[in-house]
């Protein structure tokens, strides 16, 4: 928790990491029919923790992090056909020119159609905010829902990427268990890239200054932080992986369109926050736990709800937003802190008697 | 003695409001110089004008000689001119520690060290300038659930810990109780001898000010009414007018 107070791996630690790996690797063998829906989890989880560097760990509420979403999907998919085919003729055919990718050019598409999205969309994140970080608080929620918003309708208008009929993603050249196994790889993969890079991004000066961002900025300004450096660089990791969630979810969905799935403001672009919140914002954890939660509540409400699995979700989100601010590891933090290492310390000082000499 | 920061005719306004007018006075390097005048007299709108908060209207701030009325807030801070604020500021949700930490100055930073850890040595120094100012032992709670006087404390520590070369304090001793003023003024008298930090302080307690400075400014209405050694300043008739008002 603290840069101070580093600690060891502890065993149970140790175990909890190796339980979640194992699960991830046998998931898609133990239960091979909800392979769709463990992979979905895995997109959740690096959702909810991208979400969560802006909201969560710099105090900057952003509702357009779908906007990245949306552009590593279609940068990956102009990138994985303009290797084979002409991007315009290919979508104004919609279906008409036979298209056939071969073994290889389709997994060297989709390699490079995943490294285009992601330092695309960290080029975007750069110019973006460049422009909305002079907006704070709401204004800067706005700010960002409407960029989300324009650019679902702009590529809705731009022929050349299929307009709003969207786009038909390349075939995988294979059986339909070795797809879903290898869409699945991908999402686990990126998933836990995310949350290791995370990890270690949170454990030393990154973390704290976004911090400080979030407790007070014209403190940090005054302090002589560079709080500028610092915010792109926050949002632009977000858009990097962001990107690469993108990219793989547009080829895993199979056909592309602006509204519905690159650029769903209303259902993704709200789920990152709420899983967010309802895990514990401003915590590393918080985020893969809330997404966890938040997905199978969700997959059980659209099962065993069918008809009132909105209003079931929307009861979740108010009774977190009224009854638990600070989601679940928020309040554990508050009923344990000394478990999350905030303690008063018995000693007076680092050395004893002989430190405050020295201080003196 | 050579100024350090030396303001000449500033003046701000705030719409029809002037609440600097043609102000001028000399920081010199090494001291302790007051900054005093009853409430609405314009004293946190000159300190916001030196460390860059708003712009000013006309005249000239330097600071080693160096003009910095066009700087920004940090790039001025990075310079090695900090400013606490008269409402405690400190990052309430993180502990003692990392507001500590992330205080460390960041004059020169590279942009590969942006995700670098804290190195054994910062840590150290942090540990010892908070059991300096007597939070050793709350270093890992949230600064936010300290008292308001602790969160002064840790305020000023965290601007030790930036090693600047002048230190604007903005009512250091306000809403501090007795015992810890004491504390308080025997630990800026040695910042300022002994780390070498020049200080510029406004301040309402006129005990402390004259207990602490060497010299001191007085303004009244945005204007600069006295300047001299606190005792001139004490039996100035015009200071003395100006807080009690003239009859």
């Amino acid at each position: 928790m603290t840069a101070a107070g580093r600690k060891r791996a502890s065993p149970a630690s140790i175990i909890g990491h190796a339980a979640i790996l194992v699960f991830g690797l046998a998931a898609p063998f133990v239960f091979p029919s909800y392979t769709f829906q463990i992979a979905m989890l895995w997109i959740m989880i690096l959702f909810a923790l991208t979400w969560d560097i802006l909201g969560g760990q710099m105090g900057y509420n952003s509702l357009g992090n779908i906007l990245f979403f949306g552009a590593g999907m279609y940068i990956s998919a102009v990138v994985q056909i303009s290797l084979v085919y002409d991007v315009a003729a290919y979508t104004s055919a919609f279906g008409a020119v036979k298209v056939d990718f071969t073994t290889a050019q389709y997994f060297t598409g989709i390699g490079l159609g995943i490294v285009a999205a992601a330092l695309a969309c960290t080029v975007f994140a750069v110019i973006f905010g460049s422009m909305v970080f002079g907006l704070r608080g709401p204004y800067f929620a706005i700010g960002t829902l409407g960029v989300a918003l324009a650019a679902g309708e702009l590529v809705g208008g731009w022929d050349y990427v299929g307009g709003g009929s969207g786009i038909s993603m390349p075939v995988y050249p294979g059986e339909p268990e070795a797809r879903s196994l290898f869409f699945y790889t991908l999402c686990f993969v990126s998933a836990i890239s995310t949350f290791v890079f995370l990890k270690w991004a949170y454990s030393g000066r990154f973390k704290t200054t976004i911090n400080a961002i979030r407790d007070d900025e014209e403190k940090a300004e005054a302090m002589g932080i560079h709080t500028v450096r610092y915010k792109i660089v926050a949002w632009g990791i977000a858009a990097f992986f962001l990107g690469i969630s993108g990219a793989i979810f547009g080829n895993m969905a199979g056909f592309i369109e602006p509204l519905e799935v690159a650029f769903p403001t209303i259902t993704f672009g709200i789920f990152m926050v709420v899983m967010s919140l309802l895990g514990g914002k401003g915590t590393l954890w918080g985020p893969v736990l809330g997404a966890t939660l938040f997905h199978i509540i969700k997959e059980v409400s659209w099962t065993y709800l069918l008809g009132w699995q909105w209003v079931a979700l929307g009861t979740l989100i108010i009774v977190n937003v009224v009854f638990f601010q600070q989601g679940i590891l928020g309040w554990a933090q508050e009923k344990w802190p000394a478990f999350f290492g905030i303690v008063v310390d018995d000693k007076l000082s680092a050395k004893g008697a002989v430190a405050s000499e020295a201080a003196e | 003695m050579t100024n350090l920061i030396e303001v000449s005719g500033v003046s701000k306004r705030f719409g029809g409001v002037v609440a600097n007018s043609q102000i001028s006075l000399k920081v010199p390097e090494g001291s302790i110089t007051g900054l005093i005048g009853p409430n609405g007299s314009g004293k946190t709108t000159l300190f916001n004008s030196v460390v860059g908060y708003h712009p000013i209207d006309e005249g000239s701030i330097t600071f080693e000689g160096r003009e910095i009325s066009n700087l920004r807030v940090q790039q001025i801070a990075r310079l090695g001119m900090l400013r606490t604020f008269q409402q405690t500021r400190i990052y309430g949700k993180m502990n003692c520690m990392d507001n500590m930490m992330i205080s460390v100055p960041q004059r020169q930073m590279p942009l590969a060290r942006m995700f670098s850890k804290f190195p054994r040595e910062v840590i150290e120094r942090a540990e010892a300038i908070l059991e300096f100012v007597g939070l050793y032992q709350k270093r890992l709670l949230p600064a936010g659930s300290l008292s308001f006087g602790q969160q002064k404390l840790l305020e000023f520590a965290m601007a030790l810990i930036n090693e600047p070369k002048v230190l604007l304090l903005d009512e250091p001793t306000a809403g501090i109780n007795p015992t810890l003023i004491n504390g308080l003024i025997d630990r800026l008298r040695h910042a300022n001898q002994d780390f070498g930090i020049t200080l510029f302080v406004i301040e309402h307690n006129m005990r402390v000010i004259m207990n602490l400075a060497d010299n001191i400014y007085c303004l009244a209405h945005g204007e600069m009414l006295a300047h001299g050694s606190p005792d001139e300043i004490q039996d100035d008739q015009r200071v003395v007018d100006a807080y009690l008002g003239a009859h």
